[in-house]
């Protein structure tokens, strides 16, 4: 099986998927992330999908439960790279991923977290 | 590999290897970049389906032709337990198995043709085709 590294970037978790997974790695990267979030006291997770040809119902999930859990840990998360034809598919497949951030690029993604968190300490200082 | 082909679904990385072929098909059919994407989907939802629900199956991946048109044909099949309620197995939502429930719905909306045939016992046999445009 194989296991996608978790990089760790100042307080962000980057993950970024390069290969065809199957669905007991996807399993094991959830957990992963879950953990890292835990021991890092991460703010962020960019999640890389730029390389990924298809994100199907198992991948789809995953995607929304680590944006779910990294909620409840207070941390945001940024599905980035998404390729055209796999956001037409995932809509019609019936998944909206409504809950999950997503930037065009790694870049993008960055940005969104930096806003995010510029936000979160405007709002306790407003 | 040739097609058609019959490829064994087993275990976790078959349904990778499933996917990997018909995309390979895909391409060779002519099928668009999102169309590719769509049938591939598609398949990777079938294949989990027959190794989640029914412990294995297989799928037989061809080029069918109709008139000038050439389209990708995948035909599931398996001999697990069979859908009971078909039509409540393709309601969005629908799981038994603590899924999302889009397998089957979602892969019916990707594919231009979708046909189930099952029955308590009798294993699962699913046929869907995607033609190139
Ligand atoms: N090959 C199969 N054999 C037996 N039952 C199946 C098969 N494929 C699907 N089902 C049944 O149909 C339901 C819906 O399947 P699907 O739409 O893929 O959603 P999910 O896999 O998320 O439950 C499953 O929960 C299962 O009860
Ligand atoms: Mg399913």
């Amino acid at each position: 099986m194989d296991r996608v590294p978790v990089l760790k970037l100042g307080d962000i978790l980057i993950v970024s998927i390069q290969i065809d997974l199957q669905d007991q790695s996807v399993l094991a990267l959830q957990e992963d992330l879950a953990d890292q979030v835990v021991a890092t006291g991460a703010r962020g997770v960019i999640i890389d999908i730029t390389a990924v040809e298809i994100v199907d119902s198992f991948i789809g999930r995953m995607l929304a439960t680590i944006a779910a859990i990294s909620r409840m840990l207070d941390a945001d998360t940024v599905v980035v790279g998404m390729r055209p034809a796999v956001a037409i598919t995932l809509v019609e497949l019936g998944l909206s991923l409504g809950g999950v951030r997503t930037a065009l690029n790694l870049e993008k993604g960055v940005a969104l977290l930096n806003h995010l968190e510029g936000s979160k300490i405007a709002s306790v200082t407003r | 590999m040739t097609t058609p082909a019959t490829l064994p679904v087993t275990s976790n990385s078959d349904v990778v290897l499933v996917r990997q072929h018909v995309r390979t098909v895909a391409v060779d059919v002519g099928l668009s970049l999102v169309d590719q994407t769509k049938v591939v989907t598609a398949a990777s939802e079938l294949a989990r389906n027959a190794l989640v629900y029914a412990g294995g199956g297989r799928v037989r991946v061809e080029i069918v032709h109709n008139g000038i048109r050439r389209g990708l044909r995948l035909t599931f099949s398996d001999d697990g337990p069979g859908i009971p309620d078909i039509e409540r197995a393709l309601t969005d939502g629908w799981t038994t198995g603590g899924g999302l429930g889009l397998g089957l719905s979602g892969s019916r909306r990707l594919v231009d043709e979708f046909d189930v045939r099952s029955a308590p016992g009798e294993g699962t046999l699913i046929t869907v085709t995607k033609w190139a445009r």
